[in-house]
């Protein structure tokens, strides 16, 4: 018998049992969906933290000044102007490690054009930070070590800045005000999109550090950054960077080998990392969760199979007394089973695909629905349906000719 | 075609019923020639049904040798059999044994959709089946909707549309009143006469078996009488009287 004629004989076996083939076919179906939905969320989540992480650049350290100790209190991480200029050139020239550093500070500020103004996070950096965060000046230019020498009054606009202070026009070339000082718009910065905690980072004007030590934050604070930004040469070199820079530290602050950091290091990409893994760990979680309605979904169909080979003995009798061989048997249950499961994981693919769109309008979340998800649910499907179906099409095939056909 | 058709010596079988044991066939030999029309009497244990499904190759004795048309039955494989019983056996049953959701010329095609036969030639020859037993108009009806003697008349027409050697009849008229019987036996008898079929028919109503050429009977076992049909019942019609 040819496969043609065999799924054809099936075809006309499910249909005879329209309902029970409808509710058997169910059970893939909810379990298809579900496996779907699940991968096309958990997916989601993970393409989006992989957005993340590659909008705050890659191998990154972030060395946080702070804890001092004055008068018997001590103050937190951040708390104390602890870290220099001169700590973070240091940090850039003198180790193997690293690659380049950025000394920053942040602070913030209404920035006016016209008649229109912005409060906005202001960003002192060096011209290495844009290289080193892999963040594109889509207009214009970067600023210059020139101009962080001379600290000018340049600055660069993120994305969000510019469309709320300029609109359409192209902000490079004009003077903004930033806390009453005039600068000149010499890039505007590409979309970054959101943070890992949720903060728009376009929300930012970038201006030279030592601009915004001189002309914006007084005298008090002169000679002291924020936070020092620092870029290992390679992946497998953060590590080693991380010892170095706090060694290199602890002897620039002459720290004793008791006493307490005036700073500290924290790794941004193992953090990231570590964000990564975990909503790994729950899409794997998820998807496994819906496998075992899968899973279900295969018992069903071994269920119904099994029940239709006893109700058919008699047909099975008289098929073997024409002259059906054991496979022509075998293949007929055993299509039979696999076009419940195909069909099922047909009908699932398609609801799960529609859950997942509805999911992502719904919930506002990402989901994708990548096409190796749908050809290993396909796939799936049809392993489903031969491994349930193999079992009751064995019955089938294996049956005595002349029990079968006395069979009431 | 004087040659054997069937070629049985001393065949046993022996069932494990719980813990006795059953001899249902205790050493029978049958030759039967190609062409023969032989009616199987005996009643109901007497191992008639247990040698029709040897003969049928739906079983194998446990002692003996079964030669159909020259082939040792008893070496073949479960398909190797499945594949004689296609190209040379036809089966004709009591309770008929059509599939009820098939059309009636879809169940004549059974026996060919297994060897492989294509569609269109499948369909020709279904619709031949049927027309030589005067269904030619009921070729698209369910079994359902057919009388229990057109219902036989479709299982006759499977049982021949691959030309076979053999044609095993299990009380093809248990089922149906006498006249029907009397139409079912005389397209038996045709096919014998113009087909040179070999014809096996199991009966417990020696009218039926008058229409044989000769009758064996069983008891216990064992093969109690074999003689020709004396008073054969011939056919009806002239067209059809035998030569």
């Amino acid at each position: 018998m040819n496969l043609y004629s065999a799924g054809k004989v099936a075809f006309r076996s499910l249909r005879a049992n329209k309902m029970r083939s409808i509710l058997t076919m169910l059970g893939m179906i909810i379990g298809v969906a579900a496996v779907i939905i699940m991968v096309a969320i958990g997916e989601g989540a993970n393409q989006r933290i992989s957005a993340q992480i590659a909008s705050v650049g890659s191998n990154l350290l972030l060395v946080l000044p702070g804890s001092t100790t004055s008068g018997g209190l001590r103050s937190g991480f951040g708390g104390a102007p602890t870290l220099t200029m001169a700590d973070a050139r240091a940090i850039g020239k003198e180790l193997s490690s690293v690659r380049a550093a950025s000394p920053t500070m942040r602070s913030s500020g209404p920035v006016v054009y016209g008649n229109q103004n912005w409060s906005t996070i202001l960003q002192g950096a060096a011209p290495e930070f844009l290289e080193m965060r892999e963040w594109n000046v889509v207009s214009g230019r970067n600023f210059t070590a020139q101009e962080t020498e001379a600290a000018s009054k340049v600055c660069l606009l993120g994305q969000t800045v510019s469309d709320y202070l300029f609109g359409t026009e192209d902000p490079v070339g004009k003077i903004v005000r930033i806390k009453r000082s005039p600068f000149t718009v010499v890039g505007v910065l590409d979309r970054k999109g959101q943070s890992p905690q949720g903060q728009d980072q376009d929300d930012v004007v970038v201006l030279p550090i030592t601009t915004m030590q001189k002309k914006l934050s007084g005298s008090a604070r002169a000679g002291s950054v924020g936070v020092i930004m620092v870029q290992a040469v390679d992946s497998d070199r953060v590590k080693e960077a991380e010892g170095q820079v706090v060694e290199l530290l602890r002897q620039r602050h002459r720290i004793g080998a008791g006493g307490t950091d005036d700073f500290s290091v924290r790794n941004l990409s193992e953090m990231l990392a570590l964000a990564e893994s975990s909503t790994r760990i729950m899409s794997l979680l998820l998807g496994g969760i819906a496998s075992v309605s899968l899973l279900v979904g295969g018992i069903g169909i071994m269920n119904i199979m099994l029940v239709s080979v006893t109700e058919r003995t008699r047909e099975i009798g008289i098929r073997m007394a024409v002259g059906a061989r054991e496979r022509d048997i075998l293949s007929q249950f055993l299509i039979e089973a696999v076009i419940l499961a195909l069909t099922g994981g047909a009908v699932g693919i398609l609801l799960g695909a529609g859950g997942a769109v509805l999911t992502s309008q719904l919930a506002g979340w990402t989901t994708v629905i990548s096409p190796a998800a749908v050809v290993l649910a396909f796939g799936f499907s049809a392993a489903v349906g031969v491994f349930f179906g193999f079992y009751p099409a064995r019955k089938a095939s294996r049956m005595d000719p002349i029990e079968a056909l006395r069979y009431e | 075609m004087g040659v054997a058709a069937i070629e049985a010596t001393g065949l046993v079988k022996t069932y494990r019923l719980g813990d006795v044991l059953v001899e249902a066939l205790k050493g029978v030999d049958l030759s039967i020639r190609a062409g023969e029309f032989l009616a199987v009497m005996g009643p109901s244990g007497s191992g008639k049904s247990t040698l029709m499904n040897i003969l049928g190759c739906l079983d194998r004795p446990t002692s003996g040798t079964y030669r159909l048309d020259g082939n040792e039955v008893g070496d073949l494989s479960r398909d190797g059999r499945a594949i004689l019983r296609r190209s040379r056996i036809g089966f004709v049953f009591q309770g008929f044994n059509l599939l009820s959701r098939l059309s009636a010329s879809e169940n004549v095609e059974l026996p060919m959709i297994y060897d492989g036969t294509p569609a269109s030639a499948r369909r020709e020859r279904a619709e031949g089946a049927l027309s030589s037993v005067g269904l030619a108009d009921r070729a698209h009806h369910l079994p359902s909707q057919l009388s229990g003697g057109q219902q036989q008349r479709v299982a006759i027409a499977r049982a021949i549309v691959n030309t076979p050697a053999l044609i095993l009849a299990d009380e093809p008229t248990g089922n149906l009143d006498s006249v029907t019987s009397e139409e079912i036996m005389g397209i038996f008898q045709r096919l014998n006469d113009e087909r040179g079929i070999t014809l096996v028919l199991v009966t417990h109503e020696p009218d039926i078996a008058r229409f044989a050429k000769r009758v064996i009977r069983f008891l216990d076992g064992r093969m109690v009488e074999d003689r020709p049909v004396a008073d054969r019942h011939l056919p009806s019609t002239p067209r059809e009287t035998a030569g």
